[in-house]
């Protein structure tokens, strides 16, 4: 392999001024400007779950005030779930390789897709704003009637800071739809796109129909909170469980909203690092697109114990079984990729290995919660907890990670230290199962979530579980250092380090800021891993 | 050059001449007691009136299926939304309900 | 698509092969054709109002549940509103949907001063739609219909409708006098949220469309390219359904007392 030089032509070099950036239309710098907001969300996250951490490695509630915690997990889980986890991968990688992927110049949008991030920032800003005047105590999930009426904590700012953000999603999510239905190249079908592209086709479907039912759910929270109006309050006649209701039909679809792009992300790595095409493409596409769907139909689980009928119960109960099947269907096909294909351990696909065990566990650990009798058990204990960052942060952040890693050399056009990110990834799964297996015991043995202290007969796990989040917090941290570090210092990558399919792999590293010098013609299969191909590549 | 259809002007106002019929119809039909069934018609003409914008001066009569998909698919989302969560509130209490709640 | 060669759904041409001539000035960059730019950009819009639909959707739901619990507030709350303006915004909405589709129909045969007259047209419709809601608000504030501390409800009678606390005939009453004066603070929730928020869309409404009218007023439409006003028109339109949806159900629960 010849040794690449760096182009000095590409989307980077293109414009250096802050005006350059801040107004940017290219897609590319835009997902950049994510990256590094995304990035910087998660930290302050990770500090407020540094908090919870702290205080639970003791029985007693003796690091912070108890209203003090409560702000802490509320905090940690609104940055989580709304700054980071639902941009995460539609954002960051979504919005960089998506023209690439079908051919195109740049999204349908482009300043729209800025003003997303515009949004997001502004959501953010609110959210910001909210911590420094004294945080909000509610619980991510904001439930009426405390969040209504009877919280003094900062609800208002949050609640805008999450309406904002949400419109955020909703216009990345039309940006995409739009763009995969009218911006393909010519010949490029449905049944010849990446697996990313359906998993980000069907996340942006749900980012549409979902996200308004949260926004106008806020409307009313908010309306009661500032004016006094009464939808939910009880003492006017008001239900708060129809807030649940309203609050679930989104927040449910969220978790896939999190998740299925992370899954797209697998499917491009598996591929690549089996050297082989995905086993059972359109199964694998479709499943995509049942998840979106079925995703829809299941939200009351979250609200077994609320108070709603048992009747009612048994139907949500029953359907949400149904929604393991497309995931199930996915792990499969990726199995059957992987089987007897030509498998390596470069960074990228250790996060993968990675994926599997952890989103296994957190797929059917979720069949447990899914059962009415068990749930009522488990419900509200960290089982939950301990289930929900299995696939939040063993699946999602896992793919998210993974994809970052794998992408990285087109992004930036350079490679990073091989060593180090093969470390990091070992870091991140070994401290994450330390961290969250014992919370899968405490939670069977009863130990509520959103405490802040315990019997003392759970310290052992808690302690456990601590000890596993500082390794988990180093692993996320050394990745920051060898990214850095390779901006400057890396070796330069080439056009296409993995030796992997798919049209932005065809185009330099960094890329133009239009793609393509001339929009390509001949587009194969999808993942057509020939002998020829492999041969080239860098690795074989 | 432009494939999209143009409609005749008469289209519009009969359409507009429609709506209003109807409108004046859901207001008298407000005024006659017909017990269980007035949300019903009045739902029922909303949804006429709603389906001749929809159709003429949304122009989705000729528009492309994925507009006509996309038109159904919000409703149907809806739909789901209204259904489902009518099958928690229309069974609340109800003999062999666990507890027995308090509406 | 003019050469020929069959397509992919929803692809574009290959640039460069059959332009028969120059860049439409509006075309972006990223575009290939302006049929492409067009399709998109409606396409867009579509989007944007199915998730109009799911956001107005939440609130309508919020109404079902609570009119099929506390069905006689509802009743007196809504009769104690007048039928009259509700009506008049009615017809001038519906209007102003008329206006704008022949706006739209104006701009695709290419006539720039009729697209003008009738954007303008639905822009003072529009607002007369929010003169006669100020109107309405108004009048709430002067009732103490306005939820909050100083809620205060006593159901006011139509001219010429007797004072009725008896149930009417035919139908039932399961509320006490209390709970129907405590419940119709719901009411009046939903309906200063669902009108308020109808109205903060009819604003921004108004506000693109004095932005296209302007647009149009300098020429910048043509029978190629006007997807702004066919644009414009989708998001009025929409917001006249929504107004055909409140109307019945804010207006007329019950009339037949």
């Amino acid at each position: 392999m010849e040794t690449s030089v760096y182009p000095a032509h590409n989307y980077l070099s293109n414009g250096h001024t802050l005006r350059s950036w801040l107004l940017t239309k290219d897609h590319k710098r835009i997902a950049v400007l994510y990256l590094i907001s995304i990035s910087a969300f998660f930290f302050l996250g990770g500090l407020f779950a540094v908090g919870i951490r702290l205080e639970l490695t003791t029985p007693q509630g003796d690091l912070f005030q108890p209203d003090t915690y409560n702000k802490f997990f509320t905090l940690h889980g609104v940055i989580m779930v709304f700054l980071f986890l639902i941009p995460s991968v539609p954002a960051v990688l979504g919005n960089f390789l998506i023209p690439p992927m079908i051919g195109a110049k740049d999204l349908a949008f482009p300043r729209i897709n800025l003003l997303s991030w515009y949004l997001y920032i502004i959501g953010g800003l609110f959210t910001l704003f909210a911590i420094v005047a004294g945080g909000v105590d509610t619980g991510w999930t904001f439930y009426t009637p405390y969040s209504a009426t009877s919280s003094s904590s900062n609800v208002a700012p949050v609640a805008l800071g999450v309406f904002i953000a949400g419109f955020s999603s909703i216009l990345t999510g039309l940006n995409f739809i739009v763009t995969i239905h009218r911006m393909r190249a010519p010949g490029l079908h449905w049944f010849k796109l990446p697996l990313f592209v359906w998993a980000h086709y069907a996340t942006s479907l749900i980012q549409v129909l979902g996200t308004p039912v949260i926004a106008i759910t806020i409307v009313m929270l908010f309306v009661e909170r500032a004016f006094g109006f009464g939808i939910f309050d009880p003492q006017r006649g008001g239900d708060p469980v129809l807030f649940q209701h309203l609050f679930w039909f989104y927040s449910h679809p969220a978790v896939y909203i999190m998740i299925l792009p992370a899954l797209g992300v697998i499917s491009e790595l598996v591929s690549t690092f089996s050297r082989k095409r995905i086993f059972g493409y359109s199964f694998v596409a479709f499943s995509s697109l049942a998840i979106a769907v079925f995703g829809f139909i299941v939200w009351a689980h979250h609200m077994f114990v609320a108070g709603i009928s048992v009747y009612a119960a048994m139907v949500f109960s029953f359907l949400s079984f149904s929604v393991a099947i497309p995931s199930a269907v996915k792990v499969f096909n990726w199995a059957a990729t992987m089987y007897r294909g030509s498998i390596s351990f470069e960074a990228p696909m250790l996060y993968v290995y990675g994926f599997f065990g952890l989103f296994l566990i957190g797929g059917l650990t979720g069949l447990f919660l899914a059962t009415l009798g068990t749930d009522i058990h488990l419900h509200d204990t960290y089982f939950v907890v301990a289930h929900f960052h299995y696939i939040m942060v063993g699946g999602a952040i896992m793919g998210y990670l993974g994809g970052l890693h794998f992408w990285w050399p087109k992004i930036f056009g350079r490679m990073y230290s091989e060593f180090w990110s093969r470390i990091a990834a070992i870091l991140v799964f070994v401290g994450f199962n330390l961290t969250f297996f014992p919370q899968f015991l405490l939670g069977y043995l009863g130990m509520p979530r959103r405490y802040h202290m315990y019997p003392d007969e759970f310290q052992v796990l808690n302690v456990l579980s601590s000890a596993g989040a500082s390794i988990l917090g180093l692993g996320y941290l050394i990745p920051v250092i060898y990214f850095a570090w390779s901006l400057k210092y890396g070796e330069v990558a080439g056009n296409n380090p993995w030796g992997a399919s798919g049209l932005e792999w065809r185009t330099q590293s960094p890329p133009l800021t239009e793609n393509f010098t001339e929009v390509p013609t001949d587009i194969p299969e999808a993942y057509e891993y020939t002998p020829k191909v492999v041969r080239e590549a860098k690795l074989v | 050059m432009s494939s999209v259809h143009v409609s005749p002007l008469s289209t519009y106002l009969s359409i507009f001449a429609a709506l209003m019929v109807l409108s004046a119809i859901t207001v008298g039909a407000a005024f006659v007691n017909l017990g269980s069934f007035n949300p019903v018609v009045a739902l029922a003409i909303a949804v006429i009136k709603a389906t001749l914008v929809i159709l003429f001066f949304m122009h989705v009569k000729y528009s492309s299926r994925l507009t006509k998909i996309t038109v159904v698919m919000s409703f149907f989302f809806v739909a789901i939304l209204f259904a489902e969560t009518f099958i928690d509130y229309a069974t609340r209490g109800m003999p062999g309900d666990i507890p027995p709640p308090l509406r | 698509m003019s050469n020929g060669i069959a397509h992919a759904e929803g692809a574009s041409p290959a640039h460069g092969h059959d332009h028969a001539h120059a860049h439409h000035p509006a075309l972006q960059h990223h575009f290939d054709t302006m049929s492409q730019q067009r399709e998109a950009g409606v396409l867009g819009m579509w989007v944007f109002l199915l998730t109009e639909v799911l956001f107005f959707g939440g609130l309508f739901f919020a109404y079902a549940i609570y009119r099929s619990w506390y069905y006689d507030a509802f009743a007196a709350a809504s009769a104690s509103i007048e039928i009259l303006p509700g009506l008049i915004n009615t017809v001038v909405l519906i209007g102003s949907s008329l206006t704008m589709a022949l706006s739209v129909r104006a701009a695709q045969t290419n006539q720039r001063k009729a697209t003008v007259n009738w954007l303008i047209a639905t822009i003072i419709l529009g607002t007369v739609f929010l003169g006669i809601k100020v109107y309405e608000y108004a009048d709430k504030f002067a009732h103490n219909h306005v939820p909050g501390a100083s809620f205060q409800f006593a159901h006011v009678p139509a001219p010429g409708e007797p004072h009725v606390e008896e149930p009417a005939a035919g139908h039932v009453t399961t509320m006490g006098h209390d709970e129907v004066e405590r419940t119709t603070q719901i009411f009046f929730s939903l309906y200063f949220t669902m009108t308020g928020l109808h109205a903060i869309h009819m604003i921004v409404g108004i506000v693109i469309l004095f932005i296209i009218t302007w647009m149009a007023h300098k020429g910048r439409f043509d029978s190629e390219w006007h997807a702004p006003v066919e644009m414009t028109g989708l998001y009025w339109h929409f917001v006249d359904i929504v107004w055909i949806f409140l109307f019945p159900l804010l207006y007329l629960v019950e009339r037949h007392n």
